[in-house]
C-alpha cells in the first residue's frame, strides 16, 4: 500500500463563480489500494458524479491533489499534458449501461482501446479474448452487442474497462439496472479483477444490495468525504 | 436491433432511388444508342434533305422524288435512294401500334434505307402492300396490318430498328408510303373533288378531260423526305456532300453531322430532363442519408461520449460515422444496381442501356454523397462532451 492505487487529498471543486457558485466538492480525501474495491455512497447532490468526473479527468478540480498509480496527475493544476491518453491508458470506466458500439462485434468493442493506444490489432484482440475467458463471455466473442443478454453486455463493458490494465477503475452505478443476483455477480467480478490485475476500484452506488459487500466505504455529504468500515460480506 | 432495422430499411429505400437513377442514365444511353443504330442501319453515308432544314428526323423535310436521279449520276456516288418517314398509328385487329412507317425504294438488298438484316422472313419484293416490321411492334409474320386505308402483309421481321423516340419501324414500299403520307380520308377527298369541280378555271365546258387531269395530279404525291446516299469506297463523304450542296442547292449531312443533330438536338431535351431528375434524385438521396445518419448519431450520443471518455480520438469517431454512412451507401448501391438490372430495365418500355462506366460513376457519386451527408452528424458527434458519459 505504497504509492500505488488512488490517493486524493483535499480535493475541491467549485462550479461557476460569484453569487451562483456551487461548492460541489469541499474536502475530499480518499485512498484506495491496488486490488481493493471501495464503495462511494451519498445522497443526491452530494458530489459523487462531480468527484468521478474529476478523477476521470473530464472536468478540472479547483484545488487539491490526485495521484493515480505512481503519478501525480493533479496538484492545484493538471500535471499531465495529454488527458485523453491518461484516460485511455490509466483509467478504466464502467458505467450504468454497457454503451457498446452497436456495429462493432464484441471483440472489437474491447480491442478498440489497445488498438487506439497503438497495440497491433491481433495482439489487442488476443487480450480481449483473454479477458472474455476470465469473465465467462468467451463463447460470445464474435457476436454483435445486440445479440447479448444484458448481463453479458455488462461483462463485455467490464472487459473494456480492464483491457488496458489500468491501475484505476471508476465504476459509475454499475449495477443499477441489474437484479440482485446479477448485481452481486458484477461486484464479484470487479473484486476478482481487482486482485488479478492489482487494480484500485471505486464503485459509486445507491444499490442497497451491494453495499454490504464492501470492506471499506466512503460516505460523501455536501462535498465532504467520511471513511467507514464496511461489512465486507463474501459472495455465496 | 431497432437501429439496425432502420439502417437496413433506409439502405433499401436509398437503393431504389439509386436504381431509378441508374435506369435514367440507362434510358439516356439507350436513346443515344437507338439513334446510332438508326443511322447505322440506314446504310447511308450522306443524308440529302430539304434546303436549310434539319431533316428528316429532327425536322420535316420534303424533296421532289426525282432528285435522287441527279445525285446518283454524280461522281463518287455509289447509290442514292429515296426515303420517307412518317410516325403514325398502325392498325391491327386487336388495337393500334405507334410506329415509324418508313417508305423504301424497291430494289435489291443493300439499297440505302433497307433493313440490313432480318431475324425472320424476307425483304419486301413486291412494290405494294408488303411490309417488314420491327419485332418490338408485336407484329408477326403473316399478320395483316392497316396503314391509312391500305392493308399490308408482314413478310419480314427486324430487331432493334426503332426511331429516335423508340417507336418500332415498319418498312413499306416507297409508293405506298408516299400515298399514305398524302392520302386524306374519303370525306376529305370527296370534298376536294367537289371544290375542284366547282372551280370554273378547272371545269371548262370547252376543255374536256382537264378536270380529270387536275384531280389525278391532286391525288399523287411527288415528295419524299430525304435521299440516302452511299459513297463509293475511296471517296471522302464530305467532298461528295460539298459538291451536292453546290450543284443541287440542297442541304446535305454526313454521318457525324447527322449524329450530332440526333444526339445534340433531338435527344437534348430529354437529356436535360433526365439530368434534372438525376440532380433531384441526388439531392433527395443526400437528404435521406444525412437525416438517417444524423438521427442514428443523435441516438448514440451516450456511446460517443463514452468513446471520447475512454480516450478515442476524434479522428476515430469521424471514421466510425463515415464508415456507417458508406455502409449505407454500399447497401444502397448494391440494391440499386440489382433493382436497375433485374427489375427496372426489363419492364421499362424504352431500351435501357446500363453501361459499366455509368455504374462506376454512380458508385463514386454515391460514396461522395454519403461522405458529404455525414458531415452534419459528424459535427454533432464532435460537440459531445466526454463528461456526459459519467453520471445520470
Ligand atoms: N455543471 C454544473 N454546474 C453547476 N453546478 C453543478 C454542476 N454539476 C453539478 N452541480 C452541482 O454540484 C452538486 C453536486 O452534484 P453531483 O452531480 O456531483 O451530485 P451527485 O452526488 O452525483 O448526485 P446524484 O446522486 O443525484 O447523481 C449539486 O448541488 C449540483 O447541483
Ligand atoms: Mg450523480
Amino acid at each position: 500500500m505504497t504509492a500505488k492505487g488512488i490517493r486524493i487529498q483535499g480535493l475541491k471543486k467549485r462550479y461557476g463563480s460569484g453569487d451562483t457558485a456551487v461548492d460541489a466538492l469541499k474536502t475530499v480525501d480518499m485512498r484506495v489500494a491496488p486490488g481493493e474495491v471501495v464503495g462511494l455512497i451519498g445522497p443526491s447532490g452530494s458530489g459523487k458524479t462531480t468527484l468521478l468526473k474529476c478523477l476521470g479527468a473530464v472536468i478540472e478540480p479547483t484545488a487539491g491533489k490526485m495521484i493515480l498509480g505512481d503519478d501525480v496527475i493533479y496538484d492545484d493544476g493538471w500535471k499531465v499534458k495529454d488527458l485523453r491518453a491518461l484516460r485511455r491508458d490509466r483509467i478504466g470506466f464502467v458505467f450504468q449501461a454497457p454503451y457498446l458500439i452497436p456495429f462493432l462485434d464484441v471483440t472489437d468493442n474491447v480491442a478498440l482501446l489497445p488498438m487506439l493506444a497503438g497495440m497491433p490489432n491481433a495482439e489487442a484482440r488476443m487480450r480481449a479474448i483473454e479477458l472474455f475467458k476470465a469473465l465467462d463471455v468467451e463463447h460470445r466473442a464474435k457476436a454483435m452487442p445486440s445479440q447479448l443478454s444484458g448481463g453479458e453486455q455488462q461483462r463485455v463493458a467490464i472487459a473494456r474497462g480492464l483491457v488496458n490494465h489500468p491501475p484505476v477503475i471508476l465504476a459509475d452505478e454499475p449495477t443499477a439496472p441489474l437484479d440482485s443476483e446479477r448485481a452481486l455477480a458484477v461486484i464479484r467480478i470487479l473484486n476478482d479483477m481487482a486482485k488479478k490485475f492489482e487494480t484500485a476500484i471505486i464503485v459509486v452506488t445507491h444499490d442497497e444490495k451491494i453495499i454490504p459487500t464492501f470492506k471499506r466505504i466512503y460516505h460523501i455529504r455536501d462535498g465532504v468525504t467520511y471513511e467507514e468500515e464496511g461489512e465486507g460480506r463474501g459472495f455465496e | 436491433m431497432h437501429s439496425w432495422g432502420k439502417f437496413v430499411f433506409t439502405g433499401m429505400g436509398l437503393g431504389l432511388l439509386i436504381g431509378i437513377t441508374l435506369s435514367m442514365a440507362g434510358i439516356y444511353r439507350g436513346m443515344v444508342d437507338d439513334a446510332k443504330v438508326l443511322l447505322d442501319n440506314s446504310g447511308a453515308d450522306l443524308w440529302v434533305v430539304q434546303k436549310d432544314t434539319l431533316g428528316p428526323y429532327a425536322e420535316s423535310s420534303s424533296l421532289y422524288d426525282d432528285i435522287w436521279r441527279g445525285i446518283r449520276g454524280m461522281p463518287g456516288v455509289e447509290r442514292a435512294a429515296n426515303i420517307t418517314y412518317l410516325t403514325m398509328q398502325v392498325g391491327k385487329q386487336d388495337g393500334d401500334v405507334r410506329a415509324m412507317v418508313t417508305g423504301v425504294t424497291p430494289g435489291e438488298p443493300g439499297t440505302p434505307g433497307w433493313p440490313p438484316y432480318l431475324v425472320a422472313g424476307r425483304q419486301i419484293t413486291r412494290s405494294h402492300y408488303e411490309a417488314v416490321a420491327d419485332i418490338a411492334s408485336g407484329f408477326k409474320l403473316g399478320d395483316r396490318i392497316q396503314i391509312r386505308r391500305n392493308h399490308y402483309t408482314i413478310v419480314g421481321l427486324t430487331r432493334r430498328m426503332v426511331s429516335s423516340n423508340g417507336d418500332p419501324m415498319v418498312f413499306i414500299p416507297l409508293k405506298d408510303a408516299q400515298e399514305a403520307q398524302f392520302l386524306k380520308d374519303n370525306d376529305a377527298i370527296r370534298e376536294q373533288r367537289r371544290r375542284t369541280a366547282e372551280n370554273p378555271a378547272f371545269n371548262r365546258p370547252g376543255v374536256p378531260g382537264l378536270l380529270d387531269a387536275v384531280i389525278a395530279s391532286q391525288s399523287t404525291n411527288p415528295y419524299v423526305n430525304a435521299v440516302l446516299v452511299r459513297v463509293e469506297p475511296g471517296h471522302a463523304p464530305e467532298e461528295i456532300a460539298e459538291s451536292i450542296r453546290r450543284w443541287k442547292r440542297l442541304t446535305v449531312y454526313t454521318r457525324s453531322q447527322m449524329e450530332e443533330i440526333l444526339v445534340g438536338k433531338l435527344i437534348a431535351t430529354s437529356a436535360r430532363q433526365i439530368f434534372m431528375f438525376l440532380v433531384i434524385l441526388s439531392i433527395v438521396s443526400s437528404a435521406i442519408v444525412a437525416f438517417i445518419i444524423y438521427t442514428l448519431t443523435l441516438g448514440k450520443i451516450r456511446e460517443i461520449a463514452v468513446l471520447k471518455l475512454i480516450g478515442t480520438k476524434n479522428r476515430t469517431i469521424v471514421g466510425l460515422i463515415m464508415q456507417q454512412s458508406i455502409a449505407l451507401g454500399l447497401i444502397g448501391f448494391v440494391v440499386g444496381k440489382i433493382s436497375a438490372t433485374l427489375l427496372m430495365a426489363p419492364i421499362f418500355p424504352k431500351y435501357v442501356l446500363l453501361q459499366p462506366l455509368d455504374s462506376v460513376m454512380g458508385f463514386i457519386a454515391v460514396v461522395m454523397i454519403c461522405v458529404l451527408s455525414s458531415i452534419i452528424a459528424i459535427r454533432a458527434a464532435l460537440r459531445v462532451d466526454p463528461a456526459e458519459a459519467i453520471g445520470g
